[in-house]
């Protein structure tokens, strides 16, 4: 079991609000994943979690039991830290053990749980090795690994792969959902990696200073975006922002489309010059300037599209895929 | 220093340095050990030639030795574990934010300033003196019967003056270390379910061995050769004779510098075995 639920959680360091009162759940099982931009609380609100700051006032429960004074070894999470906080004078076994032998769990057990975690992890011949001889990716396993002994009710990850290289995260992303579909225990996960957030999460909490902005599915945050913000820091590349007449035409104070949501038609309403054109192969990401709508438009076309910098270009966005936003940033309809 | 050219770029650099100590070292030696194979009587006849091994069997075999070495020993593992529990301690209370705390770690870092002539005479006249010292009048206050502490427990009380001495330098190298202790792994431990005793058993203390044997290491080599403390309080007497002191007397008390020179080639001798055997149970942290 691993239900989560703050109610009005607020934290405050001296005088700055860090967290306003703050509302939240996180169901049993749930893949539960933290985004936002750097400074907004992320770390601060994962660490009331795990218990290693203390509210300024509100409740913790979890399962249903009011946690938010109980320390945090007894709060049965686990957490894997940004710099991995591995014990540096103990070998891999001992690290992963550490948690075992502080619960007083007898010696053959721990020893079952260390080879399946080890094997698991693919960890079996670095087990004798002290964490300094291991490579970035393997010490990232090593402190999953001593987080899923303690067989906890929900982990809690505080970019745990940040600090790793762009190709190894993309192995290790993969290997932490797969934890997930196999462990079914509730995972509570901070970024501020929006491709990571949309490809693991099942709940995305978009935070701003603090402020949940808006929570959902990946999918329902890329469709119904609630504001401007979350709008603009879900998708990759950006959504593309609109303001003045071809917005007040829609009856919005600026309007959103998403590149992969315009086109480029002979017939379209928007005219432009290519810029920059970056080619990924599959798909290639054409910046248009002088359209008079915004600085830059960026437009997904197809991976041979025969446009160069230079070209003119008109552009026409699927009208069914425009966001709308009021003056406060708000989505309209 | 990983390629053959960096290698000995190094060498070439440190040459001077080398070079340099092995000279202050070696004509000092030389020296000594010249001195230590001659009957050299300064008031009674002067240099009056070789006399083989007759210095080093009469400073051996004399009643004075052992218990020399003893105190010797006796004086520099006290001194040692003081400095170290209470240095680990003080870094650990130093290292809490508190208000004042840079003021409090000057006061703390202060005793070493002051030169150990002064501090032993301090301690002797105005604590520790069986009439007038602060101790005295505190046991009286208590109602019990003052101390003589240097006649009584002479070896106890130079302990704790020279380790009051030395404490601010452990102090300051254990607090460095703590410092560098990384805030992330005492969250992971706390969260692993250590206690804070765990916590300082298994993190604090490993992360800390480093420093500690520095702080031996160094503390050893200057303790070996304590000498002014005991000069102004004990005199060397009351079973307060270091090896460093019995030296000091054969030399000028008893004008006998061949005597004093082998008694300085033994305690270079009693010097470098009790390095080889701190080497041996806490070098092995200095590899890592
Ligand atoms: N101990 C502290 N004392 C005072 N302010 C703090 C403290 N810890 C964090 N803050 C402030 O709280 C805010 C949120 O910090 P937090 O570490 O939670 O950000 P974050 O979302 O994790 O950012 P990042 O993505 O850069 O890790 C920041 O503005 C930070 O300056
Ligand atoms: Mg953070």
């Amino acid at each position: 079991m691993g239900q989560i639920t703050l109610e009005n959680v607020t934290k405050s360091f001296g005088d700055t609000d860090v967290i306003p009162p703050l509302n939240l759940t996180i169901e049993d099982g749930e893949f539960c994943v933290f985004v936002g931009p750097s400074g907004c609380g992320k770390s601060t609100l994962l660490r009331l979690i795990a218990g290693l700051e203390d509210l300024t006032s509100g409740t913790i429960r979890i399962d249903d039991q009011d946690a938010s004074q109980v320390p945090p070894a007894k709060r049965g999470l686990a957490m894997v830290f940004q710099s991995y906080a591995l014990y540096p004078h103990m070998s891999v076994r001992k690290n992963i053990a550490f948690p075992m032998r502080m619960a007083n769990i007898p010696q053959d057990e721990q020893n079952r749980r260390i080879e399946a975690a080890a094997k698991a992890l693919n960890l079996t011949d670095y087990l004798d090795r002290r964490p300094g001889q291991l490579s970035g990716g393997q010490r990232q396993r090593v402190a999953i690994g001593r987080a899923i002994v303690r067989e906890p009710a929900a982990f809690l990850f505080d970019e745990p792969l940040s600090n790793l290289d762009a190709a190894l995260r993309v192995g290790m992303r993969l290997e932490i959902s797969e934890l997930h579909e196999r462990l079914k225990t509730t995972m509570i996960y901070v970024t501020h990696d929006q491709v990571e957030a949309m490809t693991m999460a099942d709940k995305i909490v978009v935070l701003r200073a603090g402020h949940i902005e808006q929570v959902g599915s990946p999918l329902e945050l890329y469709r119904q975006p609630n504001n401007r913000f979350v709008a603009g820091f879900i998708g990759s590349p950006k959504m593309n922002f609109v303001t003045g007449a071809e917005a007040e035409k829609l009856g919005a104070d600026s309007i959103g489309v998403r590149p992969e949501h315009i086109d480029i038609a002979d017939d379209g309403p928007w005219r432009g010059t290519v810029g920059i054109a970056e080619h990924l192969g599959s798909d290639t990401f054409l910046h248009v300037h002088d359209t008079g709508l915004a600085d830059t438009l960026t437009v997904r076309a197809k991976g041979e599209v025969g446009l160069r910098h230079g070209d003119p270009v008109t552009l026409a966005p699927q009208e069914s895929q425009v966001h709308r936003f009021d003056a406060a940033g708000a989505r309209l309809g | 220093m990983a390629t053959q050219q960096s290698r000995s770029a190094a060498r070439l650099m440190m040459a001077p340095a080398v070079v340099l100590l092995l000279g202050w070292m070696l004509i000092p030696l030389t020296m000594t050990l010249w001195f230590s194979f001659r009957r050299y009587l300064p008031l009674r006849g002067g240099d009056l030639g070789w006399t083989g091994f007759d210095n080093y069997v009469r400073f051996f075999t004399s009643s004075a030795f052992w218990p020399s070495v003893q105190t010797t020993l006796i004086l520099v593992g006290g001194v040692l574990v003081i400095t170290v529990v209470l240095g680990i301690l003080l870094a650990l209370l130093l290292d809490q934010p508190m208000w004042g705390q840079g003021a409090v770690r000057v006061l703390v870092i202060a005793p070493f300033f002051v030169m150990p002539t002064v501090s032993a005479l301090v301690w002797k006249n105005m604590f520790m003196d069986p009439v007038n010292g602060l101790f005295s009048h505190l046991w009286r206050a208590v109602g019990a019967e003052p101390v003589a502490f240097l006649s009584d427990v002479p070896l106890g009380s130079l302990i704790v003056i020279i380790s009051w001495q030395w404490l601010p330098f452990a102090t300051l190298i254990l607090l460095t270390a703590v410092q560098s202790l990384d805030n992330e792994q005492m969250e992971a431990a706390e969260m692993d379910g250590a206690s804070v005793l765990s916590r300082f058993r298994h993190l604090v203390l490993p992360h800390l061995s480093r420093a500690i044997t520095i702080v031996i290491l160094i503390q050893t080599i200057f303790l070996l050769s304590i000498f002014a403390e005991i000069f102004v309080t004990t005199g060397g007497a009351f079973d307060t004779r270091t090896l460093t002191y019995l030296i000091y007397q054969r030399v000028l008390e008893s004008q006998n510098v061949g005597l004093g020179s082998a008694g300085g080639v033994y305690a270079i001798i009693l010097a470098n075995i009790v390095a080889i055997f701190l080497m041996r149970i806490v070098g092995k942290n200095l590899d890592r």
